[in-house]
């Protein structure tokens, strides 16, 4: 998968209750949860989206609570991909689970500022920052985490699996 | 080489002799635990496209967060909770006031040595206490699990604490805990499972180790063991009549890191705004005025914990301008503290006691913050926004702390209690 955008940065330890605050737990439908996303971080960050869907980030990423909403909520706000020099574990987990692809480097994380245009290849483990001319290299996903995401999610490639053994 | 208690659970749920950090398993849980976010895990299970949960034997519901419901949409979510356990057989339900899930699934004899438990709660942790490989995940892989009965899982690296020293007056688990996630940050044990040793660690109350399973996530730990002793056994074997099969670490098992703590001369810890890992002795934060004073959580909710802010407020009156809100961790707790009289103590002291759940912890109601406002809480989060306004303070404490605060009215140090 090769994903190219404009790049929204923020810092250190982003976590899950100023991605999705717990006020709006009770909300299901994903699109619902979007217009709450990053509320009590970044007031600017519908306004950013629409013009900026890649979200580069420092360390320990989505902390806090298991709420996957955080993860949801980004994805159809239409973050398209995250970088991060590192990312809280249940986040991490979410996220694939939700077919967002997520990428460690600290390298990256260091070096991409804010408006960078940056291309992600999730397959070579490569993402080229157009804006400066620099090339970061990561570990790709391992390939069933790569099935997942390609499949748009857990719960879609869990449907394959379950009717191709039908 | 020898394998770490993370190592052996995994190896045993994946169904393989040996496995080593980092390799990627296909585990079996034990157990799956889901709070009210059952909700939307029920939600996309439907999505799947099977008709029935894997085993509902396995699965545990145990409504905490927003009880009794306090918005419609909660009441809905409730509700469709409640119609999924009817059409699946899912016996293991506890609906409003039981308790929250960390309390009631230890209480109720679901957690026992050896197990593999998932919970869609990041706080799942909690287990650990009982040497339990538990860990928190996300509502559309718990509708995997519910679906296969399996869930992927990266056998973590771990680390080995080890805690050492007899704790001075009035400093406890809640202050242990909180020192170390200082010392090692809000992401010092990201992706790691921690084994805990120490004669500290030897010496705590079932409670007291639970404290600790639980609030070491805040330092990004996948699973927080304790090794079981006579103890967890015993409040394990209290509680259910099934097998207890424990695992222990092999005398040459590989970790990552060991880190060791001497607690003998530790000052109360207090986390302040707004991350975890921000702990000060409470000497550096003392004499800051306080609104509101939580006793209760997963964290700090039990028995054991109201005894001590019982001893302390006895005969006593909070400060006028605090709110101070009780929430016993469950209704077993809630019962305990009624018979023993401590209930008693804290509605004479001027507390509000609201019923067992979550109560004010994630800011969804029952002492919800102004902005300005300033709690002082026995809780396990303090982000912004937490427990209300995002212009509002949360400083996280030992029980003992928080109910000493209570009566200054400021925040103040427990070792001042004679
Ligand atoms: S008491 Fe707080 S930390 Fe514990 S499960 Fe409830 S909301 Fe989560």
């Amino acid at each position: 998968m090769v994903i190219r955008g404009e790049v929204i940065r923020y810092g250190d330890d982003v976590n899950t209750d100023v991605i999705f605050p717990g006020r709006y737990l009770a909300i299901t439908d994903p699109e619902e949860m979007a217009e709450h996303a990053m509320e009590d971080l970044d007031p600017d960050f519908h306004e950013k989206i629409k013009r900026r869907r890649i979200i580069v980030a420092g360390k320990n990423f989505g902390c806090g609570s298991s709420r996957e909403q955080a993860a949801t909520c980004l994805k159809y706000a239409g973050v398209e991909a995250i970088v991060a020099k590192s990312f809280a574990r249940i986040f991490y987990r979410n996220a694939i689970n939700q077919g967002l692809p997520i990428i460690e480097s600290e390298e990256a994380a260091e070096d991409i500022d804010e408006g960078d245009d940056v291309e992600i290849d999730t397959k070579k483990g490569l993402i080229k920052n157009l804006t400066k001319d620099h090339e970061y290299l990561f570990h790709p996903l391992p390939p069933f985490i790569q099935e997942i995401i390609d499949a748009g999610g857990l719960i879609n490639s869990l449907r394959k699996r379950i009717s191709s053994s039908r | 080489m020898g394998e770490t208690i993370a190592e052996k659970i995994l190896a045993r749920a994946a169904g393989k002799k040996k496995v080593d950090a980092g390799d990627i398993v296909d585990a079996s849980v034990d157990l799956a635990m889901s709070h009210d976010n059952a909700a939307l895990v029920s939600k996309v299970f439907k999505e799947i496209g099977v008709s029935r949960v894997w085993d509902p034997s396995r699965i545990v519901i145990v409504l905490d967060h927003r009880v009794p419901a306090n918005t419609i949409k909660a009441a809905e979510a409730h509700k469709s909770i409640r119609e999924f356990v009817g059409e699946q057989g899912i016996k293991h339900f506890y609906d409003v006031g039981v308790g929250i899930c960390h309390q009631v699934l230890p209480e109720k004899g679901f957690v026992r040595p050896g197990m593999l438990v998932v919970g869609t709660d990041s706080h799942t942790t909690t287990y650990g206490a009982f040497g339990v490989f538990s860990t928190g995940i996300g509502a559309t892989e718990m509708a995997g699990v519910w679906a296969t009965g399996k869930l992927w899982l990266k056998v973590p690296e771990t680390f080995r604490m080890i805690v050492n020293g007899k704790l001075p007056y009035m400093v406890a688990a809640k202050d242990v805990i909180l020192h170390i996630i200082g010392e090692i940050g809000a992401d010092g044990a990201n992706y790691k499972a921690i084994e805990f040793y120490g004669e500290t660690i030897d010496d705590f109350s079932v409670a007291s180790r639970m404290t600790v399973s639980n609030q070491a996530m805040e330092a990004g730990a996948k699973a927080a063991i304790v090794p079981p002793d006579e103890k967890t056994i015993g409040y394990v074997k209290e509680r259910t009549s099934k097998e207890v099969k424990s695992v222990f670490a092999d005398e040459d098992a590989e970790y990552e890191k060991t880190f060791e703590f001497d607690v003998s001369d530790l000052e109360p810890q207090i986390a302040c705004p707004h991350t975890v890992d921000n702990v000060k002795p409470v000497g550096e934060v003392e004499g800051l005025h306080i609104d509101q004073a939580v006793l209760g959580s997963c964290t700090n909710g039990r028995v054991e914990d109201l005894a001590v802010a019982a001893g302390i407020l006895k005969g006593k009156k909070v400060a006028e301008h605090v709110r101070m809100i009780v929430v016993p961790a469950s209704r077993e707790v809630y019962m305990d503290a009624v018979k023993k009289g401590y209930i008693q103590v804290f509605l004479e002291a001027g507390a509000t006691i609201v019923n067992p759940g979550c109560g004010p912890c994630l800011g969804a109601h029952q002492g919800v913050l102004a902005a300005g406002e300033r709690a002082i809480t026995s809780t396990n989060r303090n982000f912004k926004g937490r427990m209300g306004s995002t212009e509002a303070e949360v400083y996280l404490a030992s029980p003992a702390t928080v109910a000493v605060s209570a009566l200054k009215g400021e925040i103040a140090d427990p070792r001042e209690v004679k």
